[in-house]
């Protein structure tokens, strides 16, 4: 898991280096190497009777945990929200009185 | 969206080509996944490398706002910590690492497979998904109960690209480059927290 990290740094400092240059391919690279990992996971998953069993359950699964963060998000976005907005009238309100 | 459906396409043919035989997993005679995934590290790191820029632009963004990914990130993991009672089989790290892809199915499902195995990898391409699709369709509902910073958050990761047009569209174009500034602070957040979560 190191060794990744230690790519992907080496990645970034690489990009900083080229960051004037243009790296429209970069895109395409990124997106032919994705594919090519989700097919070689479909191919693990494939031969793997457990998992081609289970794909309905999985999928369940997978909704349930998604809800899960999406709510727990949404729940904390609103707080930020009510916060952001109460400064707001706060420092209006301030700005009326040094008036 | 349309970047969604070929994902999903490729999986499908992988699984075809697994079930049927035709390809066996161990068959390449090296590690393929893990050569491919270094590969596609480099280049995700290239492209963050060459796009600080971005970050810049946000100067004009007001204070507490800024706190945005960090509440994404923190609202998801407490939920998804909250859903794992529901689920005593697994435990609670591999859940924070499905939740921890934010939406970015391709890199989070391949890191899961790789550290955790193929089960756990394909709920988490199929719940980083979701996610994407929960916002696309419900991002008008999740403003409705929540504000407009929940489209944001709902987002994950991909609120700097794929569900960006949405959020535009729901929350108002003053949100866009917090939007964008949130998605790419989450992104880059996945695969430290994913791997972080594996190591468990």
């Amino acid at each position: 898991m190191f060794k990744i990290i230690l790519i992907m740094a080496s990645g970034i400092l690489a990009g900083w280096l080229l960051r004037r240059r243009n790296l429209r391919l970069l895109g395409r690279i990124i997106s032919v190497l994705i594919w090519l990992l989700l097919f070689l996971l479909g191919v693990e998953a494939g031969g793997d009777e457990r998992i081609v069993k289970g794909i309905a359950s999985l999928g369940m699964e997978a909704l349930v945990i998604t809800s899960g963060g999406v709510a727990g998000s949404s729940i904390l976005a609103y707080a930020l929200w009510r916060v952001a907005v109460r400064r707001k009238t706060r420092e209006s309100g301030k700005g009326g009185e040094v008036r | 969206m349309k970047g969604s459906l070929i994902i999903v396409g490729f999986f499908i043919l992988g699984i075809i080509a697994g079930m049927t035989g035709l390809l066996h997993i161990d068959d390449f005679g090296f590690d393929v996944s893990f050569t491919a995934l270094a590969m596609l590290m480099f280049c995700v790191g290239i492209g963050v490398g060459s796009d600080f820029s971005a970050l810049k632009s946000l100067r004009t963004q007001s204070g507490v706002m800024l706190l945005l990914p960090l509440i994404t990130i923190i609202g998801t993991l407490a939920g998804c910590s909250a859903i794992s009672l529901l689920f005593p089989d697994r435990s609670v790290s591999d859940m924070l690492a499905v939740g921890s892809g934010f939406g970015y199915y391709s890199l989070s499902s391949i890191f899961i497979t790789e550290y955790r195995g193929a089960e756990l990898g394909t709920i988490a391409l199929l719940a980083n998904i979701c996610r994407e699709i929960i916002t696309l369709l419900g991002a008008p509902l999740i403003y409705r109960w929540f504000g407009p910073l929940a489209p944001i958050s709902s987002g994950g990761a991909t609120s700097m690209d794929t569900t960006l047009p949405i959020i535009t569209n729901v929350s108002g174009k003053e949100f866009v480059v917090l939007s964008i500034y949130h998605g790419f602070v989450v992104d880059f957040s996945v695969p430290f927290l994913v791997t972080f979560f594996c190591s468990f």
